[in-house]
């Protein structure tokens, strides 16, 4: 009977992405809160166009143009940040590799 | 000499009576500024958006506001809001259907209570019936008119052209469902009240 064990790769390999995993959830989070935020902290739902508002002089009357540009609100920032968090915590599962042969 | 005082009556009647005469206003404004605003409460944030394709005409006298009638229109699926998954979402058969109704309209047969509110200004109460989604319901609609005449040419950069401009603004408020968009659903997400403005520009060129 083969061992389970041999089957899976080196302990170090799997140290070795697990904290590859955690950096990754890490900087998705911190990525996707940095963009929201240098995006304006938009608190409502993400945008692809944005209103701009003009003046006509003549008639004395503001009217709306749209700008074709993303602005994300909170449903991106929970996304990603939901997203990061599942990489970060996808870490915690599953085997951590081959047992230490026992003496 | 009775015939040449006549002759400048009959001009100088000819005359007032084409100035005083109604004129024609068409709200397909050449520069495409005219919009009609909407907004509805909602989580998260209140739902605004614009419905810019507005067309139709009114009849407006300055010697006698109270006449004014019209109708204005607005492309259904030219309605907006900066989210276009939620632009879809409205314009399906759920909401405000813009297969199956491609026009919001907006009739008026009369105004009331004009008061004249400075040089050509006017307020008033528009009397008349509202039309969305298959429904027509009466509403009254607070609106300010203001009278620009001459400044039709100007605006489209030909003064020459001469032309008139009546600008008329307003809000009023619906309830979504009256005109059957989802009655009694979603309101703990959706408000059922729908809040409309509008700040439109009508031309009358120099005939």
């Amino acid at each position: 009977m083969s061992d389970p064990a041999a089957a899976l790769p080196p302990a170090k390999t799997i140290a070795a992405w697990r904290i590859l995993l955690r950096g990754a959830g890490v900087l998705v989070a911190l990525f996707v809160f940095c963009f929201w935020a240098a995006k304006g902290y938009h608190r409502g739902w993400s945008q692809n166009q944005v209103r701009v508002d003009k003046y006509d002089e003549i008639a004395e009357i503001y009217y709306p143009t749209y700008e074709d540009r993303f602005v994300p609100g909170v449903d991106y920032l929970g996304g990603g940040i939901a997203f990061g968090v599942l990489l970060f915590a996808a870490t915690f599962f599953g085997r951590r590799g081959p047992k230490s042969p026992t003496v | 000499m009775n015939q040449v005082i006549r002759s400048i009556a009959f001009a100088g009647f000819t005359i007032i009576t084409a100035i005083a005469a109604p004129q024609t206003f068409d709200f397909k404004d050449p520069k495409g500024v005219n919009a009609i605003q909407f907004t509805l409460d909602s989580i998260l944030e209140p739902i605004a958006g614009t419905a810019g394709d507005v067309s139709g005409k009114v009849t407006f006298d300055a010697e006698n506001v109270a006449a004014t009638t019209g109708k204005v229109s607005v492309a259904t699926s030219s309605l907006k809001v900066p989210n276009n998954t939620m632009t879809e979402h409205l314009l399906s058969a759920g909401w405000v259907d813009a297969a199956a109704h491609p026009e919001i309209s907006f009739a008026f047969t009369s105004l009331t209570d004009v008061k004249p509110t400075g040089n050509q200004r006017w307020s008033a109460t528009a009397n008349g019936e509202f039309s969305l989604k298959g429904v027509t319901k009466p509403v009254t609609v607070p609106v300010t008119l203001t009278y620009l005449p001459g400044q039709f040419g100007a605006r489209i950069n030909k003064p020459e052209a001469g032309g008139d401009l009546l600008v008329v603004r307003g809000a009023f408020e619906v309830e979504r469902a009256d005109y059957g968009i989802k009655p009694g659903q979603n309101e703990d997400k959706v408000a059922p009240a729908i809040q409309l403005t509008f700040a439109l520009v009508g031309g009358a060129p120099k005939s």
